[in-house]
């Protein structure tokens, strides 16, 4: 049980950090800390995408972005709710009534049904790019996920339903066990423990995932794939898996923001993001799961704060490109064998 | 009894024929080696058995069951084994967890077990381990399990990637130049090696230079010749074969 | 359609086309001298029609563009010396997340200088509004002029690797680079020159194509997909082939315009690239060999 260590470590400091801003009087750290939870999902997904399975994507964005305009699309509905249909989809708990800022109540979507069609549309896109894209590597790969990325891009660019470059606002806060996922003041440090939590839950799963028999055969799909088949490791498959979880990790990530924010625009999808995400898992060491989480921690919060001003994009770029030239097997490197053996 | 059947394979690269219309038979229980100059299609046809190539033409039977045409996981799953030329331990893993892949096509657990970390994986684990380290112990390495691959001495990482091997449970093992870069006393130590696995009822097939190693614990000898079969026979029909001296001697020395 | 449309879209087909050969030759330039796909080759376009914009505004156009492209390859050059060079046997996965690094510090640079606000060369000869008449369309003298230039520098170059010495050490290193390296080929030069050469025609390209289409810093990126679509479809490397896929995509877009909204015009390319990298990757006219793809 020693792997689950490093976990306690994070929950400790999640906590540790909600305190202390409050004694600090500077709570409103606390929303970016939130969204910066959200994007280090999609990172989390990627590390085990390209540090295990050895697979390049510069299309995460195009899942986050999915996930988002799901749920944004189905939690927006305007439906009648007098129809008969919709009475009983009421009954049901898939559909749920909203306030907008007129005080009128609308009848759309629940969040909670819509976050599982997010999942399942994201998942099932994953299957169908993915299935393809693992075969490609390289250049080829890199350009294949990057052009996907680009397609939701300009589809949710071009779409009147998906609001084009407005995006969509309007959405609801998510409910969960009597708190609620949202942006506002009131909600605030309930939003940043679930946020943090749903981040524990993909680094517990992650975490599992390295430690057990697969993940072990995905260790050695990089580095070693045609001994890897010899031995009987279905590498497309186990790839194909990783590719599919890392989307619907992205596209679970963007559901959440979505609600937290209200809403979601077309940039959540642009390959800037996509280039970050990468960034990240580079410069926490591309396999090292704790390096990703503490790097896209850090640098989500910076810049989400704003510190960086006009020059947010170019940052992530001289990093990435620093990092690439200096530091190719990531910033933060730890001892990979022996450390792993135990637990 | 012949366990694996090479009938009629044919495999070409661009403009090179490597193999052409290759028939041989391969004895269960036996030590059979392909033997043959640089160039003669020794380890194309073991890709071509293993799954690593697709072969373009012919059959290869293992017990009456086609392989040609299945993928390289899926003829491992069946029982078919192999080390290859240059050692290919996963440079990411420990000794003993390159060892405990070799486990994989016998073990069960898969993705959402692994996710999840669900209970019944964790017996498989340990059990997973233990075998590993049992078949590295057998072999002399067990003392490097928790080394990294790359760092191991040449001749610790052939005895571990034979383990990794062993490890799949193979009804057929197939080792491409185990010897090479062997010297003496280790060469020796690896044909007693592929004898005790001989008596584990694990058919051998190598490919080898080691003119000595083959004749002394070979049953049956294969001789390729830019990528055909030139003979077949026991070691002592082979040495006495006219054809396969001047195919390794040049020609003129009948 | 009646001809006078079909035309038109004929016409902006191929000198969109046109504009994506010469991204494609750009790309196909520094990939058979380096094996590197250069993901920044798009920001050479845009950056050369910027300088010319700007040094328009003092010299004669003719010379705004010549100075525009010669800063271009300054920087085409200063990329390679700057970020290229450290580089020791670099797998692939670095070469292109640098290289997209490079591309986004190029289009930040961009906005620094020249701010978000979309720019456009002057029309080298007339105006917006003239045209010329063929066959019944009515064709803007600029795109005859792109088609003009685009057809000189891909005759410029196949003169330039048949005939001079650097041209034959460059198909030499494609070939080649060790045996290249072993016959005293200077390869590192011609790595700095494979990117000077990529710029320059780059940034003559998007001078050509700013009156057109306009420009702004943003523009590079879509501009890079679509050259690298074109450079796949011909076969990565396979410059004369360039031409002709260039022109196919160019149409296709041109002509999809007719079937879908405006606004999924880019995701015409893209789903064409997406199709041929799962399909055939070695490209239409490409070999079987190059199925076979480089390790991550």
């Amino acid at each position: 049980m020693r792997r689950y260590l490093p976990l306690a470590v994070v929950g400790l400091a999640v906590v540790g950090l909600q305190l202390a801003l409050q004694a600090a009087g500077t709570v409103y750290y606390l929303t970016q800390l939130t969204m910066a939870a959200f994007y280090c999902l999609v990172s989390i997904g990627l590390c085990l995408l390209m540090g295990y399975a050895g697979q390049l994507s510069l299309g995460q964005a195009g899942f986050f972005a999915i996930g988002g305009y799901v749920s944004a699309v189905l939690t927006t509905l305007k439906l009648d709710a007098a129809e008969p249909a919709a009475r009983l989809l009421s009954s049901l708990g898939i559909l749920a009534e909203r306030r907008d800022a007129y005080e009128n109540f609308l009848l759309g979507v629940s969040p909670w049904a819509a976050l599982l069609a997010a999942v399942l549309v994201t998942g099932l896109v994953a299957l169908l790019v993915g299935l393809p894209v693992i075969r490609l590597k390289g250049h080829y790969l890199a350009m294949a996920t990057l052009g996907f990325g680009l397609i939701v891009f300009r589809v949710v660019l071009g779409t009147r339903l998906l609001g084009q470059a407005d995006g969509i606002g309007g959405v609801p806060p998510l409910p969960l066990l009597g708190l609620q996922v949202s942006g506002g003041r009131a909600h605030r440090v309930e939003s940043y423990y679930v946020a943090w939590a749903l981040v524990l839950a993909a680094l517990f799963l992650a975490v599992n995932l390295i430690h057990s028999r697969v993940g072990r055969a995905l260790r050695s799909i990089h580095g070693g794939e045609e001994a890897a088949g010899a031995l009987g490791v279905d590498t497309a498959r186990y790839k194909l898996a990783t590719f599919i979880t890392g989307a619907v990790l992205a596209g679970v990530a963007g559901a959440f923001l979505t609600h937290y924010n209200g809403g979601i625009g077309p940039s959540e999808a642009s390959s800037m993001k996509s280039v970050r995400y990468v960034a990240i898992v580079a410069v926490g060491g591309m396999d090292n799961l704790w390096g990703t989480l503490l790097a896209g921690a850090l640098l989500n919060f910076i810049s989400l704060r704003g510190y960086l001003g006009s020059y947010d994009d170019a940052f992530f770029a001289v990093i990435l490109i620093a990092v690439m030239l200096f530091f190719p097997d990531g910033l933060l490197r730890r001892a990979r064998v022996g450390r792993r053996e135990g637990g | 009894m012949s366990l694996l059947q090479v009938r009629d394979l044919s495999h070409s690269f661009g403009g090179l024929q490597a193999v052409s219309e290759v028939d041989f038979d391969v004895a269960e229980g036996g030590i059979t080696a392909l033997i043959g100059p640089n160039g003669a299609g020794k380890t194309t046809l073991f890709n071509l058995i293993s799954g690593v190539l697709r072969p373009q033409a012919g059959s290869i039977r293992l017990d009456g069951r086609e392989l040609a045409g299945l993928p390289a996981h899926r003829i491992a799953a069946l029982g078919v084994c192999r080390t290859f030329q240059t050692t290919a331990l996963f440079p990411r893993l420990s000794a003993l967890e390159n060892v405990m892949v070799g486990r994989h096509a016998r073990t069960r657990a898969g993705y959402l077990a692994g996710l999840l970390n669900l209970p019944w994986t964790w017996a498989e684990e340990r059990a997973i381990r233990r075998r590993a380290l049992s078949i590295m112990e057998e072999l002399g390495v067990a003392d490097c399990a928790g080394e990294a691959a790359a760092s191991l001495s040449f001749r610790q990482q052939r005895l571990v990637e034979i383990a990794r091997a062993l490890a799949a449970e193979p009804t057929v093992l197939l080792l491409d130049e185990p010897a090479a870069g062997l010297n003496l006393h280790e060469t020796e130590e690896l044909g007693s090696l592929i004898r005790r696995i001989r008596d584990q009822e694990i058919t051998v097939l190598l490919v080898e230079h080691d003119m000595s190693l083959v004749m002394d614990i070979c049953d049956r000898i294969v001789v390729l010749s830019y990528g055909r079969k030139v003979a077949e026979g026991t070691p002592a029909e082979i040495q006495g074969n006219p054809e396969v001296i001047s195919i390794y001697l040049g020609g003129n020395h009948v | 359609m009646p001809l006078e449309q079909l035309l038109q879209y004929f016409f902006a087909g191929i000198t969109e086309g046109a504009i994506y050969a010469i991204i494609a030759i750009g790309f196909n330039i520094i990939y058979n001298t380096t094996g590197i796909i250069n993901f920044a080759q798009g920001e050479f376009l845009v950056l050369g029609a910027m300088i010319a914009t700007s040094l328009a505004g003092v010299l004669p156009l003719p010379l705004a563009v010549a100075g525009a492209v010669a800063a271009t390859m300054a920087v085409g050059a200063l990329v390679d010396l700057v970020f290229i060079r450290w580089l020791d046997s670099p797998s692939v996965l670095r070469l292109v997340v640098i290289t997209i690094g490079v591309s986004i510090l190029l289009r930040e640079g961009m906005l620094h200088a020249w701010d978000e606000k979309v720019r456009a060369l002057r029309h080298f000869t007339g105006s917006e509004i003239s045209s010329v008449r063929i066959l019944g369309a009515h064709i803007a003298p600029q795109a005859l002029w792109v088609l003009g230039i685009a057809g000189v520098i891909v005759a410029a170059l196949a003169l330039f690797f048949r005939y001079t010495l650097a041209g034959r050490a460059m198909r030499a290193c494609a070939a080649n680079r060790t045996a290249a390296r072993l016959c005293g080929i200077k390869t590192r030069r011609l790595v700095t020159l494979s990117f000077c050469l990529s710029a320059g025609i780059g940034a003559l390209a998007g001078c050509a194509l700013s009156p057109l289409t306009q420009t702004q810093y943003d523009m590079g990126a879509s501009l890079a997909i679509k050259g690298f679509t074109v450079a796949i479809l011909g076969g990565l490397g396979n410059s004369t082939a360039a031409v002709a896929a260039g022109l196919m995509l160019g149409l296709l877009e041109a002509f999809s315009v007719s079937l879908l909204p405006l606004a999924y015009k880019d995701a015409v390319s893209l789903t064409v690239l997406l199709a041929i990298l799962f399909v055939r990757p070695g490209g239409l006219f490409g070999r079987r060999e190059s199925q076979r793809l480089k390790e991550f």
